[in-house]
This record gives structure tokens, sequence and C-alpha cells, in this order.
């Protein structure tokens, strides 16, 4: 299983075709106390940038973005219930939906997880 | 006998700060100021202040769909009704009150000769749908205001209806859909930068554009290059904030505007900044296609839970053919109402109608009384003291405060601080409590977004100097401790009627509805 990142600040897990989407640390850490949390409908298809979540925090409302195109085979239904999660632990269970890869072409480009801490440590 | 030397003491033993929270009163009351409860939980179902006559017995008709329990109305006295509402009166804040640095909100004082005229019978005791040869008066009021806002913003033409500044947006939007529609012309997207307001995006959402982010440069201003880029023939329209919320004046517009057009797209500028600019810049010269104005904020009318707002817009040559329906004309017999049935050819293109009648006539009022007591010479001097107070502000704390744009030159109407700086730990949020506590409202804090921990102090020029120095001193020890990292700035405010809420929980699990405590108890069992 490799680990990828957008410079959206999200971070994308492959396993197989299936890719698990949430956002980073900085990204929650920027947003402040998360206090809801808009997941897509498991079959929905995105294109790669198409806005496919919501995250609201104290401070502002954010889109997320689909980070690759691809079918979404199930979305984190703890988040409903208890949207702090994306504040406690962003990178493992707060993540946000898993999709179907639809061209892992895409993955290529994206960040590492060295690239990416250096790209937030520039910001 | 010797004479008491020491007489009535005036001075306060030196008490620990938070003494008060301490040593809390049995009544929970701090001083003259009281603890409220909540007016469901004061006095009791079985009274009332009213005396009215049992209801007679009838059959009831309801066939058993009757109210099977007392609706649990709060039991009053007259006396307990006004303390009640007094007491919460007291513990509100309003700008007849004190300074109101609330960033993009404009919260001027509002002057006492608008609310006398708006009182006037001739303009309060009327009815929309009177005969208009009853309401001359007011039709001439309204003709006369949107005369003064096309000729102050050098634009072709005005909707007085639109209620509100995002509502203007939407009025603006709609023309500019009509008039894209009237050429066959479909586009999609619409740009939005991001030192626009947020309710720019909002409005484009709603009307069905796609919105798009055009990125803001180091200095704080739209991003000419980024947007020139962007422009082709699926833009309907660029949506800019000028003066934008960074407090910057978008000195490229008439270029940008031009190279809009050029791509045939239209410019909607938020006018909600037009107190800086009022009298010495005409959005009409820069190429601007429609824009609201605020007469909430620009031109005084009370916001803000003292009254509704009111946001008219003004349309270029190109774009008021769309405009919507009704509009005032003045005509050799007086002045007309011009609505569906009398526009007929001379205003076919409108597209339609944003409210039932004629939009907030008190506030038109308000507006034109403020407007002809300044005069033009007056309105030109508003937005220089509006600029000059706010550069006052920002040139007399950007050395214990971040300003991340000083660099870039005068601000306008209000002045942007960051959170860099502070100590580990202290955020802006710190800032805005502390303030509170100093008997000052705090700025906008946290907005615009493209600066870390925003504050936005827009003093407005009807503050004098002295209230400037005083809250340049409150908002300079504030900041001083949130850089030395005073741990009781955490616990700030000490001495409001609540102490910090939990805006989080607040928001994860909101309380909306009070539910009496016997049914609380109830569902326990």
């Amino acid at each position: 299983m490799s680990r990828y990142f957008t410079d959206e600040h999200e971070w994308i897990d492959v396993d197989g075709d299936i890719a698990t989407v949430g956002i980073t640390d900085y990204a929650q850490e920027q947003l402040g106390d998360i206090v809801f949390v808009e997941l897509p409908a498991e079959g929905a298809k995105f294109d790669k940038g198409d806005d496919a979540a919501v995250v609201e925090s104290v401070k502002a409302a954010s889109d997320v973005y689909a980070p690759i195109s691809g079918e979404v085979v199930e979305a984190n239904a703890a988040l409903e219930e208890e949207p702090a999660l994306v504040n406690s632990d962003p990178e493992e269970d707060g993540w946000f939906f898993k999709l179907r890869i639809a061209d892992t072409a895409e993955l290529e480009g994206l960040m590492d997880e060295a690239a990416y801490r250096k790209f937030v440590a520039g910001l | 006998m010797t004479m008491l030397k020491e007489g009535r003491p005036t001075r306060p033993v030196a008490l620990a700060q938070d003494k008060a929270t301490a040593n809390p009163t049995i009544t929970g009351n701090k001083a003259l100021m009281l603890e409220e409860a909540l007016i469901f939980e004061i006095g009791s179902h079985e009274t009332t202040g009213v005396d009215i006559a049992p209801a007679p017995q009838v059959k009831s008709r309801l066939g058993g769909l009757e109210r099977r329990k007392p609706i649990a109305l709060p039991g009053l006295s007259e006396p307990e009704t006004v303390r009640h509402y007094t007491r919460l009166s007291r513990q509100n804040y309003g700008i007849d009150l004190g300074f109101f640095p609330l960033g993009s909100c404009t919260m001027k004082h509002n002057p006492r000769l608008n609310e006398k005229m708006a009182r006037l019978p001739g303009f309060a005791d009327i009815h929309p749908l009177q005969p208009q040869s009853t309401v001359q008066g007011a039709l001439a009021v309204i003709h006369e205001l949107a005369e003064w806002l096309v000729t102050l913003t050098g634009m072709h033409s005005v909707a007085m209806s639109p209620k509100a500044g995002a509502h203007g947006e939407l009025c603006g939007l709609l023309a500019i859909r009509a008039a894209l529609e009237a050429r066959g012309d479909a586009r999609s997207v619409v740009l939005v930068p991001e030192s626009a307001h947020g309710t720019n995006p909002a409005t484009a959402a709603f009307c069905g554009y796609a919105v798009e982010d055009i990125p803001a440069t180091p200095e704080g201003r739209v991003d000419l290059a980024a947007l020139k880029a962007r422009l082709g023939p699926d833009v309907a329209a660029v949506m800019i904030t000028n003066p934008n919320t960074c407090g910057l004046f978008e000195r490229d517009l008439r270029t940008i505007s031009e190279a809009v057009h050029a791509a045939g797209g239209f410019v909607y500028c938020d006018g909600a900044n037009f107190n800086a600019i009022v009298g010495r810049v005409r959005p009409g010269d820069l190429g601007v296609d429609a824009m609201h104005i605020n007469l909430h904020k620009t031109f005084s009318t009370p916001h803000g839970g003292g009254g509704p707002g009111s946001g008219p817009v003004v349309f270029s040559e190109a774009l008021s053919p769309y405009a919507p329906l009704p509009f005032v004309e003045k005509t050799a017999d007086g002045h007309v109402l011009i609505e569906e049935e009398t526009a007929g050819e001379h205003h076919a293109g409108s597209f339609g109608r944003m409210v039932a009648f004629h939009g907030q006539m008190g506030m038109f009022t308000r507006a034109l009384t403020y407007i002809m007591s300044h005069g033009a010479d007056g309105l030109r001097q508003v937005s220089e003291d509006a600029v000059l107070n706010a550069n006052y502000i920002l040139r007399s704390l950007e050395d214990v405060l971040d300003a991340p744009f000083a660099a870039s030159g005068p601000c306008m109407h209000e002045a942007l601080f960051s959170d860099k700086g502070m100590a580990e730990g202290f955020t802006t949020l710190d800032i805005a409590k502390g303030l509170i506590d100093e008997g000052f409202h705090p700025m906008t804090v946290y907005f615009p977004l493209v600066v870390h921990g925003a504050m936005l102090v827009e003093p407005t020029e009807t503050e004098g100097k002295a209230a400037l120095d005083q809250f340049i001193v409150a908002l300079r020890s504030v900041a001083q401790r949130a850089n030395a990292g005073d741990a009781a700035l955490k616990g700030a405010p000490y001495f409001a009627p609540r102490r910090r809420l939990d805006e989080t929980l607040a928001a994860r699990k909101p309380v909306l509805v009070w539910t009496e405590p016997e049914a609380v108890a109830e569902a326990a069992e």
C-alpha cells in the first residue's frame, strides 16, 4: 500500500484499485475544530478535481476535491456521528471516502510523504 | 471627640483580577448587572398578566384533534415582562453603546435625523397598494434617491427593490444571465477572486454557475495575469469586491473590466465597501456592469438587529434593459410606478421582479436623508475620514500586530491584521475575547480567509480620535499579552455575562429548543 498527497492537502492510500481519501493533519490544523462533514453517496462518480465532500469547521466551510477520478465505494459513516475524528486522527480513522480508481495514471505527479512535508514547510 | 478623618472610601482595595469569579455572588448577579433566566423559566403557566374572561363552553368540531395539553405560554405579569426584556437589552451591545469595529460591516452611527424623517406619517403610515396619486411624496423619495445613487456611481440605472447585499448580488447576476440569454450565449462559469466577499461565490452557485477562484497576489489584490489567462467564451461574469476584503483598492479594475468585456463577459462589483470610495470614485468609470450598494452600510441605515438591509443595484447601459421591475419614473404628471402592466415594450427585457412591492421604503427615506444632509462635499469627506481612521489604526498597531499588507500602501476603510507573532498556543480568538473584557466589541475575526487568523478592523468615519485612541490602547495591551503568552488571556472574558463559550460543542450539538424540566425528567425515566 502506498500513500500519496495533493497540494490541496488530501492524502490517498492506494490498495489495489481502491483509494482511501482523507485530509492531512496540516489541513485539519488550518480548519480548526470540525463540526460537520458531508460525504458523497456510494456509487457517486467523480472526475479528478470535482467537489466530493464538504468539511465545515467553526471557522469555515471547505470543499474536499476528488484527488483522482473514480466511483465511491464507501464513505466513512463514523464521521457523521463524530466529525471530531478528522481533528483527532485525520490521517487514519478520520478518512472521508473510498474510491474505485478509474485511471491509475492520475496518481503520477502526486506527492509522496517526503515531498508533501517539504511542500507544507514552504507554506 | 475627634473627627473621622477617613471619610467615605473612594478607592477600591487592590483586588485580584479573578476575584469576581473566585467569589461569585449567591444570586449570580454582578452588582447591578443582573442574571436573567429564560422567559419560560420565570413565572408559571398558571399565571398571566392579562385578565381574560374564561372561554364559554362550546362543542368541539375538531373531531378528536383538539390540543390535549396546554401550550405552556410563559405566564408573566407586566412588570416582570418589562424587566425581563430590559435586562436582556442591557446585555446587548450596539453602535449606540460603543465602538463597533466589525470589519466589512460598516457599523457607523445611524443619525437621528434619519429616524425623524422616516417617522413622518407621509412615509411611515402608507401602504404599497395605495393609489399612486396619494403617495407621490414617497415615490419622489424613491426617485430622488435613485438619481443620487446613479450619479454617485456613474452608472446608467438602478433597481431599488433588492432587500440586502446578497439579494442585490442575486439581482445583478440574474440581469447578467438575462443579457447573455438574450444574445443566445450560454456561459457557465463565474470567476471570483479570493479577495472577494464570501457571499459572491454563494450567489453565483445559487444562480447555477460553476464558481472558479482567482488567486490573490502577495500584495492582496487580484492576480491580473491569472484572471486574464482564465477568461474565455465560457465565462459569464467576474465578481470583484472593491475595495476588497484585504482592505485594498483594486487598482487594476479598469484593466480587468476591459479584458472581461473583450472576452464577452460582464463585471459584477460587490459594492459593500463603497463607503471607502463614495464621492471619490465612480464604479461606472471603472467598467463595472452591475454593483449593489448597501444602504445599511454606506448610507447609514441601521442594521445588525436594528433594521432591515437594503441593497439597490446600479447597472451599466448594457445591462439596464434587463433590470427588474418596478421602478419609478418622473413624468410631467408626477411620479409613476412602472410595473408589469405599465412597462410594456418600454422595458420588455426585464428579468422579472425581486420582491412583491418596491423595496425597503423606510431605508430609502433614511438613506436619502443621510445623503441630503451630507451633500456631495459631505459624502466626499465620509470616505476620506473612513480611510484616514482605518490607516490611523493600521499604523498605530503594526508594531504589535502583524499587518500582512502594510507594505501594499495605505489601506482603504479597514485595517487587516494576522495572528503571526503571537506566542505558541495563542490565537486571534484570545485577542477577541480579551477585547470584550476591555469593553470593546471585537473586530471581524477569521475573515478574510486569505490571511491566517485574520482580524479585520473597520472604524468608520463616525468615530473621533479619542475613541480610536482608546481602542488602540486596549487592542495594543491585549496584543502584547498574546505575544508575551500571558496565560490569563486564555481565560478571557472574565467580566462578560458568560465566560468563554464552547463554540465547537455549540456547533456540533446545538440545543435549539427549550424543553420543560418535567419533560426532561419524564424522558429520562
